[in-house]
C-alpha cells in the first residue's frame, strides 16, 4: 500500500514540476509599496497600451518590506524584477539581497510624495508645526525641564491657536513606509525645536536611546495607528468628526470634498510646494531593478524607460496629475542617465 | 400489595404532580420560543442592513456613462505623414484621444482656436477611447477618413457627477469636475447624446487605473480557473480518501490519528495554506506567481478536508442493511461501494463539494502569499498566467481612493454573492431531490 501512495504522490509532484518548467516567463512582475501602487499600475496600464507586443505587467501590493523580501529572495523566473518602495532600501536587506545572489540592484527615483494632515471639511483651519506634533503625540515630553509621560488631552493645551477638540490623530502603523516619514520629519524635528531632545540628553540618555524616545508614540489612546489603507484613516475620521488624520497627498486630493488640510509651518501642501521643497513632510518614492533581468524578461527595459519618460513622470503626466510630485528636471534627468549606463548600487 | 394500597394515592398524587409548575414550565418554554424568534430577527436584521448597504450604494455600477459620438476618422491625426502602409506602428500609436476631443469639441460647439477651453476638456472623456478607437481602426483600416457614431466612456468622474455622487455644492475647488464640465454634461445629456448604458465592461475589463475601465473579466476566468482546478482535484482525491478510510481501511491508532488530523485542518486558517502554497509550490516546485494554477492548489488543499469529512459522513449514513444485503447476494466489496454505497451517498457528497467550492470562491488570504492580490490587466489564457480572483478585486478596489471605484466594490461584491447564491441553491436542490430517507 505505502509503495502505491509513494508512486503516485512521486507522479503528482513530477506532473506539477514540469508544468512549471515548461512555461517562460513573458509577463514583468512587480511587487511592493502601496503608496507607489497607484502610479505603478498606471504606468504598467499604458505600458500595455503603447506596447502592444509587450503583456501588461502584473503590479503586486502588500507594502515595501514584503516587495524587498520577494525581491531579495533571489534570480530567476520565480522571483519579481521590481520591487516598488516608499523609502530607500536599508543595508540589511541590500546584504541580504546579496546573500541570496540578488548582487546587482539599480535604484530608480520616481518623484515624490507629500504627506498631509487633514480633518472633516467642516471643521476649523489647522496650523500645525512639527512642535504642535510632537507635544500632542509623543509618548514623553518635557514639562518644566522633567519628562514626563504625555499630560496633554486637548489640542488647545498643545498649542492655543488649535481648537478645543480631544486629542485623537489617525497615523500610519508602524508597519507604513509612511511611518519613517512621520517620525524623522516630524516627530524627531518637533522633538529638537521643542527643546526636547536636549532635555532629554540632559536627563542622561544618550544619542541613540534620545532618538527613540523622541519618535515614541504614546499609547494612551490618543494617537491610534491605522495599519490598512488611507481609505480606513478616511472612514475613521468620517465617524469622529474631531479626529485628526495623515494622508498621502493624492489621497487628499481625491478627496478633498470630504477633507480639509492642514498647514504645516504656515505651508499648505501642493505638488507646487512640494517640488520646491517648502512644504516639510515629503518622501522620495523608489523602485529596485534586478539588472540580471534586464534582457531576459521581455519588456523589462522598455518598461523603465517608458516609467522615467517626461510623459510619465514629467510635471504634465498622468502621474502627477494623480499625485506624485515630479521631481526636477536635472534630477529626472541623472535617473535616465543612471539607468541607462547601468549604474548598480 | 403495597402496589394496590399506593395506586389510588399514586393516582391522585400524580395529577397533583403534573400540574406541579405547569404555568411556569408553559412560560418557560414560551420565553425559550420568544429567544429563539428574537435570535433569528437579529441575524436577519444584520443580513438586511449588511444587503441594503452593498446593493445601495452597488447598483449604480451596473450603469456606465457613455458620450455616443460621431467620431471622424481624420487621416490627419491618424496618420500625419502618411506612412501607415509601410509602417505598421502609426496606427499603434496614432494619437487616437484626439480624434476623440476633435468630435466632442465638434459636438459642442466650441471654438477650436480657444485654447483655454478646449483644455477644460480634458478630464471629460475616459483615457480607455485610445484603446477603444484603435482596435476599431486595427480590425479595419478602411474606416479611416470615414465618420461613424461611437459609444465612448465618459470619465469616471463625470460619471460620479451624472450619477449625483459627487457633491456640486461644495466650492469647486474643492472637487473633482468643474462647473464647466457639468455644464457641458447636462448640455449632452439633454440632447440624448450622453447617458446611462448598461456596464458590459464590468464583466469583460480586465483591472485599470481608470474606475470607467475596470473591470472583473480577469477575475472571473481566475476564479473559474481555480474552481475547476479544485474540483479536478479535490473531488476525486477527496471521495477516494473518503472510501478507503470509511469502507476499507482497518480501524486503528493510524487510521484515528488521520482523523484527528483532517479534522484539524479543516479549521486551520486559510493564511496558513497560502505560506504552504507560497513554499512548497513557487520556490520549491518552481511555478509562476500569481498564477491560478497555484491558487487552485492551495484552495485544493484547504477544500479536501472539507470534502472528506462531508463524504465520510455522507458514506456512514448509508444503512448496514444496505452493505449486507449486497454482500449477501455475492457482490465484492469494491462492487458493493462503487454499484450501491456510492450511488445512495452522492447527493451527500455532491453538497459537500459544493460548500467546499463556495468556501473556496471567498478566500483572499490564501492568495496573497502567492501573488495573486495583484493588479492583472491581461486575460490569461492559460491558468499558468498571472490572474486574480473575484474576492480579491473586491480588496483591490476597496483601497483606492478614487470615489468611483465605491460602487465597483459594491457591485463586485454583489456578483460574487451572486455567485455564492448560486452554488449554495444547487447544493440545496441536489439535496432536495435525491436524498433518500431511510
Amino acid at each position: 500500500m505505502t509503495r502505491y501512495f509513494l508512486t503516485a504522490s512521486a507522479a503528482a509532484i513530477a506532473l506539477a514540476a514540469s508544468a512549471g518548467y515548461a512555461a517562460a516567463r513573458d509577463q514583468i512582475q512587480i511587487a511592493g509599496s502601496s503608496t507607489v501602487l497607484p502610479y505603478a499600475k498606471i504606468v504598467a496600464e499604458n505600458f500595455g497600451e503603447t506596447y502592444t507586443n509587450f503583456k501588461t505587467p502584473v503590479v503586486e501590493s502588500g507594502g515595501s518590506g514584503a516587495g524587498i523580501k520577494e525581491f531579495c529572495k533571489g534570480v530567476g523566473e520565480n522571483t519579481i524584477d521590481i520591487a516598488n518602495s516608499s523609502r530607500k532600501i536599508k543595508e540589511d536587506e541590500i546584504k541580504s539581497c546579496a546573500d541570496a545572489g540578488v548582487k546587482d540592484v539599480q535604484e530608480v527615483k520616481i518623484g515624490y510624495d507629500g504627506i498631509v494632515f487633514a480633518t472633516d471639511i467642516n471643521g476649523p483651519d489647522w496650523a500645525l508645526t512639527p512642535a504642535d506634533i510632537y507635544t500632542a503625540m509623543a509618548a514623553q515630553i518635557v514639562v518644566d525641564g522633567k519628562l514626563v509621560a504625555n499630560p496633554n488631552t486637548k489640542w488647545n493645551q498643545v498649542n492655543p491657536n488649535l481648537p478645543d477638540w480631544d486629542i485623537a490623530a489617525y497615523i500610519p502603523g508602524e508597519k507604513h513606509g509612511t511611518r519613517e516619514v512621520f517620525e524623522e520629519k516630524l516627530m524627531t524635528e518637533g522633538c529638537k525645536s521643542t527643546g526636547a531632545l536636549d532635555a532629554i540628553k540632559a536627563a542622561g540618555q544618550d544619542d541613540k536611546v534620545a532618538g527613540k524616545t523622541c519618535v515614541a508614540v504614546r499609547k494612551d489612546g490618543k494617537a491610534i495607528d491605522i495599519d490598512g489603507d488611507y481609505t480606513e484613516t478616511l472612514a475613521r475620521i468620517a465617524s469622529n468628526k474631531t479626529g485628526v488624520g495623515v494622508f498621502g497627498l493624492s489621497f487628499y486630493e481625491n478627496n478633498a470634498d470630504k477633507l480639509k488640510v492642514a498647514t504645516v509651518e504656515g505651508i499648505v501642501p501642493s505638488t507646487e510646494t512640494i517640488a520646491k521643497g517648502e512644504y516639510p513632510v515629503s518622501r522620495p518614492l523608489y523602485f529596485y531593478v534586478k539588472k540580471a533581468h534586464l534582457g531576459v524578461v521581455p519588456g523589462l527595459k522598455e518598461y523603465v524607460d517608458f516609467f522615467l519618460d517626461d510623459q510619465m513622470v514629467g510635471p504634465e503626466s498622468p502621474l502627477a496629475e494623480y499625485g506624485l510630485v515630479a521631481a526636477p528636471d536635472a534630477e529626472r534627468q541623472q535617473q535616465r542617465d543612471d539607468f541607462d549606463a547601468g549604474k548598480t548600487m | 400489595m403495597t402496589d394496590i394500597s399506593m395506586d389510588g394515592i399514586a393516582g391522585t398524587s400524580a395529577r397533583a404532580r403534573r400540574d406541579i409548575g405547569l404555568k411556569r414550565r408553559y412560560a418557560a418554554e414560551r420565553r425559550f420560543r420568544l429567544y429563539g424568534v428574537l435570535a433569528i430577527s437579529v441575524g436577519l436584521v444584520f443580513l438586511a442592513i449588511m444587503l441594503v448597504s452593498i446593493v445601495s450604494k452597488g447598483y449604480t455600477a451596473f450603469w456606465q456613462t457613455t458620450v455616443t459620438l460621431p467620431i471622424t476618422f481624420d487621416a490627419k491625426v491618424i496618420d500625419p505623414s502618411g506612412k501607415r502602409a509601410t509602417d505598421p506602428n502609426v496606427l499603434i500609436r496614432a494619437n487616437y484621444p484626439k480624434l476623440a476631443e476633435n468630435a466632442l469639441i465638434a459636438k459642442l460647439g466650441i471654438d477650436p482656436g480657444d485654447k483655454a477651453t478646449v483644455r477644460k476638456l480634458k478630464g471629460f472623456l475616459s483615457d480607455g477611447a485610445r484603446a477603444q478607437l484603435r482596435t476599431l481602426v486595427m480590425a479595419d483600416p478602411s474606416i479611416i477618413g470615414t465618420t461613424r457614431n461611437v459609444d465612448i466612456l465618459a470619465a469616471a468622474n463625470i460619471d460620479s457627477a451624472f450619477k449625483g455622487q459627487i457633491d456640486l455644492s461644495v466650492d469647486e475647488s474643492r472637487r473633482k469636475v468643474s462647473d464647466q464640465q457639468v455644464a457641458w454634461m447636462k448640455q449632452l445629456a439633454a440632447d440624448g447624446s450622453l447617458a446611462e448604458h448598461f456596464n458590459k465592461g464590468l464583466f469583460t475589463f480586465g483591472a485599470s487605473s481608470r474606475p470607467e475601465t475596470s473591470g472583473m473579466g480577469v477575475a472571473i476566468i481566475g476564479s473559474l480557473y481555480m474552481m475547476g482546478i479544485v474540483l479536478l482535484l479535490a473531488l476525486p482525491i477527496g471521495v477516494a480518501a473518503s472510501i478507503y478510510l470509511e469502507e476499507f481501511a482497518r480501524k486503528s491508532r493510524f487510521t484515528d490519528l488521520i482523523e484527528v488530523n483532517i479534522n484539524n485542518l479543516a479549521a486551520v486558517p486559510s493564511i496558513v495554506f497560502g505560506l504552504l502554497g507560497l513554499s512548497v509550490f513557487i520556490n520549491f516546485l518552481g511555478l509562476p506567481r500569481s498564477a491560478s494554477l497555484v491558487g487552485g492548489l492551495v484552495l485544493t488543499l484547504m477544500t479536501l478536508p472539507t470534502i472528506i469529512i462531508a463524504t465520510r459522513a455522507a458514506l456512514a449514513a448509508v444503512p448496514p442493511s444496505i452493505r449486507s444485503a449486497a454482500l449477501g447476494l455475492g457482490a465484492s466489496k469494491m462492487q458493493m461501494v462503487f454499484q450501491h454505497i456510492l450511488p445512495l451517498a452522492a447527493p451527500g457528497i455532491l453538497t459537500g463539494t459544493i460548500i467546499g467550492l463556495a468556501r473556496a470562491l471567498g478566500e483572499t488570504a490564501p492568495l496573497l502569499l502567492i501573488g495573486m492580490v495583484a493588479f492583472v490587466a491581461d486575460y490569461p489564457s492559460t491558468p499558468l498566467q498571472p490572474a486574480t480572483a473575484l474576492p480579491v478585486q473586491i480588496y483591490m478596489w476597496a483601497n483606492e481612493a478614487e470615489r468611483a471605484f465605491v460602487e465597483r466594490m459594491s457591485g463586485a461584491i454583489i456578483i460574487l454573492l451572486v455567485f455564492l447564491m448560486a452554488m449554495n441553491i444547487t447544493a440545496i436542490v441536489l439535496r432536495r431531490r435525491f436524498e433518500r430517507r431511510w
